[in-house]
C-alpha cells in the first residue's frame, strides 16, 4: 500500500487549491447577491460586474 | 400579478408638488467617496423582488447623467449608485419613483460587508476541507491499515487537525471562555473541553502508535457546529440588512442661516442651540426647536400617535422627528442632537432593553443542564474505570470517548437550523426577524397589543363620504387639493382619481387654514370651515366653498390597514386576546375598535403609559406581543415580551421591534405567530431527537464500547436527522401550512 502514498500529498494539494479558490471567490464578493445572479442569467444584456462593490 | 407596476397612490403623490426623496445636500452627506472624483450612494429599495426589477433599475439609473455605474442587489434589496463628483447628485429618487420603487438612503455607518460572517464562513470552509480529508484518511485506517502505514496516516491527520483547531475552533474557545468568566456554562464549554481533550489524547496515542484516534470526530464536530453557527448568523444579518435604513426619522442635517445671512447645510451633530434653521415644507424637524417665523401644519403622528395634523405658528415648540407639512418655517434650535426628543426616546428604549436581555434562549437553557451532566458523567466514568481495573490510560480514553460522543453536535444544530428555515419562510412572506430568540418568544405569546395610527390603520387619510359629494364639487376640490401636501388634500386628490379638469389661477396655500384659487371668476377655498366660509362656522372638518358659500363637506377618516379585520379574526382563532392602546383621541380609537371588533381599547395613552400597560400585563404573567410603529411606541415595543413593527415605522420603532413586516398587509401578524409556533414545535422535536441520541450513546460510551468509527458515524447521523427534521418546515407550500389560520397567506407586494 505504501507505494500509493504519493497520492496523499496530491489529494491534499488539490483539496487545498479548492479551499483557496473558495476563499478567493468569497473575498471577491461572488456570493454577495446569489438571488440576483440566478435572475441575471435570464436577461440579454450581460454587463460585466462593476469592479467590486464597496470595500 | 406583475411586480413592477407602481401603486396608484404613489403616482398620485408624484403628480402633486411633493419633492421625492431627501434633499440633495442630504444625499451628498450620506454618500461616501470611493475613488478619486467618484462617490457612492447606497439606497435601500425594499420592493425589488425579481430580475425584471433589477434590470429596470439598472437601466434607468445607469443612463442618467453623471452616473458611472449602478448595481442592484436582489438578496439585500439594495442599490449601489456610483456617480461622478462635481455636480449635484443625480436625481436617483425621482427616477426610482417613476419606476414605482420607493427608495431610502441607506445608513452609511458600515460598508455593507459583515466581517463576522466572513470569519465564520472562512472557519467553516477550513473545517470542511480538513474534515473531508481526514475522513478519507480515516477510511483507510478503518478498513484495516495498520503498523507504520497507520502511524503515517495518523500523523498526516494530526497535521491537518492542529491548524483547523487553532483557526476554526477559535470562535468556540472565545465564547466558552467568556461564559466561564461570568460563571455560566454555555454550549461552547463542553465543546471546547471535548475537542481539546480528544485532540490531546489522539496526539498521545499517535506518539505511542495507538490504534484509536479521534481526529476525524474532532474536526467534523467543529464543521457541523460551524454550520449551525453560520446559519444562525446569516439569519440575523439578513433581517438586519433588509430592515436597516428604510426611512430615517431625523434628517442627516438642516439648512442653517448664520447671523451674517449666509446659508449652509450642516450635519445634525454640528447644529447647536440658538442656530436659525430654515425648514422647507415636507422636511422633518431635525432638533427640538421653536418657530420664529412662518406658519404651517405639523404631522406629529410618529411622535405622539395623533392622526390629525396640528396648526402651528410663531412661538410653537417643535419636537425633533415631526414632519412639517404645508409651509416653510424659520425655527430656532432649542437643543442639540443629543438633547432632542428623539435622543430622549432612544434612551428610554435602551433602558427597556436591559429587561429584554433577561430572556434566556432555549438552547442556552438546555446547555445549562447539559454541560454539568456530561462533565459529571465523564468524570464518573473515569473514576469508575480506574476503580474497576486501575488502568489510567484506558479510563482516560473511555472518559474522553464519553465527552466526544455526547458533544452537543446535533444539539448545536437543532435550534438554529429550524430557526433559519422559519426565518426563510418569514422572509418570503415579507417578515424580517431579528434573531432566533424572537422566534421563541413569539411562539409563547398569549395576547396582542396594537397601536392604532400607522399599525391598525395605514396612517394615511382617506375620503370617507365620496358618495355624498357631487362629481363637479369633487373635481373642483381635487383641482385645489393636488397643489397641497396636507394629508386631507392628498386624500381628496386620491379620491377624485384622474378625473380632475379644473385648472385654477391665483393659487395660494394658507398654512394652517387651507388652499384657495380662482376659477371662472369665482374664488374657491378648500380648508377649515372658519376660514373658507363667510358666515361664522367653527365646525371641524374640511369644506369646499365658492365665494364664501358652502359647496361640500369632506369627511376624512383614517384608512384601515389591508387585512386588518382578517388579521384580528385570525388572532382570535389562534386563541390570543387583542387590545388597542393608542395615543390618539378617544373617538378615533372607538371607531377603529368598533370596526375591527376589538373590545379592549385605551385612548390618549402617553408613551410611558404604553410601556406601563405592557409591564402590567407582564406582571400578571401574560406574554404580550406589541405591534406598533411610532416613536411613541418604541419604549412599549422594547418592554413587550416580543414586538412587531410595520416597515413603514419610524426607524426607532423598527430597531426596537423583534419583527418587521414589509408588506402593508396586517395578516403578517397571525402568519408570523403561526410560523413561530410551528418552529417552536419542531425545535422541541429536534431537542428530543438529539437528547434521545445522547441518551442512547451515553451508556454505550460509558461501557467503553465506542470506537472512533462509531463516534464519527453516530455524530454525523444524528446531525443529519436533526437537519432533515428542520427542513420539514420549508417543505409545505405556504398557504396550506399555517395550522388553524383561516387567513389567506398570500401576501400581495
Amino acid at each position: 500500500m505504501s507505494e500509493f502514498f504519493y497520492l496523499i500529498p496530491i489529494s491534499l494539494v488539490l483539496g487545498a487549491a479548492g479551499l483557496v479558490v473558495f476563499l478567493w471567490t468569497l473575498r471577491d464578493g461572488q456570493y454577495d447577491d446569489l438571488d440576483g445572479a440566478a435572475e441575471r442569467i435570464l436577461y440579454e444584456e450581460d454587463a460585466p460586474r462593476p469592479d467590486r462593490p464597496s470595500r | 400579478m406583475s411586480c413592477c407596476v407602481p401603486p396608484p397612490a404613489f403616482i398620485e403623490a408624484l403628480a402633486g408638488p411633493q419633492r421625492v426623496g431627501p434633499a440633495r445636500e442630504e444625499i451628498l452627506l450620506a454618500s461616501r467617496q470611493v475613488d478619486a472624483g467618484m462617490r457612492q450612494t447606497d439606497l435601500s429599495v425594499p420592493s425589488i423582488h425579481c430580475g425584471a426589477c433589477v434590470q429596470a433599475i439598472e437601466k434607468a439609473l445607469g443612463t442618467m447623467d453623471g452616473v458611472e455605474n449602478v448595481r442592484a442587489n436582489l438578496s439585500t434589496r439594495r442599490v449601489a449608485v456610483r456617480w461622478r463628483e462635481g455636480g449635484a447628485p443625480p436625481p436617483m429618487f425621482e427616477a426610482l419613483a417613476r419606476l414605482g420603487y420607493e427608495a431610502n438612503l441607506h445608513e452609511d455607518a458600515e460598508d455593507g460587508r459583515d466581517p463576522a460572517l466572513g470569519a465564520l464562513i472562512r472557519a467553516m470552509a477550513v473545517a470542511a476541507f480538513a474534515s473531508m480529508n481526514i475522513m478519507m484518511l480515516s477510511g483507510s485506517v478503518w478498513s484495516g491499515a495498520d503498523g507504520p502505514t497507520r502511524d503515517v496516516l495518523h500523523w498526516i491527520c494530526a497535521g491537518l487537525t492542529l491548524p483547523t483547531l487553532l483557526y476554526s475552533g477559535r470562535i468556540f474557545y472565545v465564547s466558552a471562555w467568556q461564559a466561564l468568566r461570568h460563571g455560566r456554562a454555555n454550549m461552547d464549554v463542553p465543546i471546547t473541553v471535548g475537542v481539546m481533550l480528544a485532540f490531546a489524547l489522539s496526539v498521545y496515542d499517535t506518539l505511542h502508535s495507538g490504534a484509536e484516534v479521534y481526529y476525524d470526530a474532532t474536526v467534523s464536530l467543529l464543521f457541523f457546529l460551524l454550520i449551525g453557527r453560520t446559519l444562525d448568523h446569516v439569519m440575523r444579518e439578513r433581517a438586519r440588512t433588509a430592515v436597516k435604513g428604510l426611512a430615517r426619522l431625523a434628517p442627516r442635517g438642516a439648512l442653517v442661516e448664520h447671523a451674517d445671512g449666509t446659508r449652509e447645510y450642516l450635519a445634525l451633530r454640528e447644529i447647536e442651540p440658538g442656530m436659525t434653521i430654515l425648514l422647507a415644507a415636507g422636511e422633518r424637524v431635525p432638533v427640538d426647536a421653536t418657530v420664529i417665523g412662518g406658519s404651517s401644519d405639523l404631522d406629529r403622528s410618529l411622535v405622539s400617535g395623533e392622526s390629525a395634523p396640528v396648526s402651528i405658528g410663531p412661538g410653537a415648540r417643535l419636537e425633533a422627528g415631526t414632519l412639517n407639512l404645508t409651509g416653510p418655517l424659520i425655527v430656532r434650535a432649542e437643543a442639540g442632537e443629543r438633547d432632542s426628543t428623539l435622543a430622549e426616546l432612544m434612551r428610554l428604549v435602551e433602558t427597556a432593553e436591559g429587561g429584554r436581555n433577561r430572556y434566556r434562549r432555549l438552547a442556552d437553557r438546555v446547555a445549562g443542564y447539559y454541560a454539568p451532566v456530561v462533565h459529571l458523567a465523564a468524570l464518573a466514568t473515569f473514576l469508575g474505570w480506574v476503580a474497576v481495573n486501575g488502568d489510567l490510560h484506558n479510563a482516560t480514553t473511555i472518559a474522553i470517548a464519553v465527552l466526544i460522543i455526547t458533544c452537543p453536535c446535533a444539539l448545536g444544530l437543532a435550534v438554529p437550523m429550524v430557526q433559519v428555515v422559519a426565518a426563510r419562510r418569514l422572509f418570503d412572506a415579507g417578515i424580517m426577524v431579528k434573531d432566533g430568540s424572537a422566534l421563541e418568544r413569539l411562539a409563547e405569546t398569549d395576547c396582542v397589543v396594537f397601536d392604532k395610527t400607522g399599525t391598525l390603520t395605514t396612517g394615511e387619510a382617506r375620503l370617507a363620504n365620496t358618495g355624498d359629494i357631487a362629481a363637479t364639487d369633487l373635481m373642483l376640490a381635487a383641482g385645489l387639493a393636488v397643489h397641497s401636501r396636507h394629508p386631507h388634500s392628498r386624500a381628496i386628490a386620491v379620491a377624485a382619481g384622474k378625473a380632475r379638469t379644473a385648472t385654477f389661477t391665483d393659487m395660494r396655500e394658507v398654512p394652517g387654514a387651507g388652499i384657495e384659487g380662482r376659477f371662472d371668476g369665482a374664488r374657491y377655498r378648500l380648508g377649515r370651515a372658519e376660514w373658507a366660509l363667510d358666515h361664522n362656522d367653527t365646525s371641524a372638518g374640511t369644506v369646499l366653498s365658492r365665494d364664501g358659500e358652502l359647496l361640500a363637506r369632506f369627511e376624512i377618516s383614517d384608512t384601515l390597514r389591508a387585512g386588518a379585520k382578517a388579521a384580528i379574526d385570525a388572532l382570535a382563532a389562534q386563541g390570543l386576546s387583542v387590545e388597542i392602546v393608542s395615543g390618539d383621541a378617544a373617538p378615533n380609537v372607538e371607531a377603529v375598535g368598533e370596526r375591527l371588533g376589538i373590545a379592549d381599547r385605551a385612548a390618549g395613552v402617553l408613551p410611558g403609559g404604553k410601556s406601563a400597560r405592557l409591564a402590567a400585563l407582564a406582571a400578571a404573567g401574560r406574554k404580550p406581543l406589541m405591534v406598533g410603529d411610532g416613536l411613541n411606541d418604541a419604549p412599549a415595543l422594547t418592554a413587550a415580551h416580543v414586538s412587531m413593527a410595520p416597515g413603514s415605522a419610524a426607524d426607532v420603532g423598527r430597531s426596537a421591534a423583534d419583527f418587521v413586516f414589509l408588506h402593508a398587509d396586517l395578516t403578517a401578524v397571525p402568519q408570523a405567530i403561526a410560523i413561530a409556533r410551528q418552529a417552536a414545535w419542531l425545535v422541541r422535536q429536534n431537542l428530543v431527537l438529539s437528547l434521545f441520541y445522547n441518551a442512547v450513546a451515553l451508556p454505550v460510551a460509558v461501557a467503553g464500547l465506542v470506537n472512533p468509527f462509531l463516534a464519527a458515524v453516530a455524530m454525523s447521523a444524528s446531525s443529519v436527522v436533526v437537519v432533515a427534521n428542520a427542513l420539514r418546515l420549508g417543505w409545505r407550500a405556504p398557504g396550506r401550512d399555517v395550522n388553524a389560520n383561516p387567513v389567506a397567506v398570500e401576501v400581495s407586494p
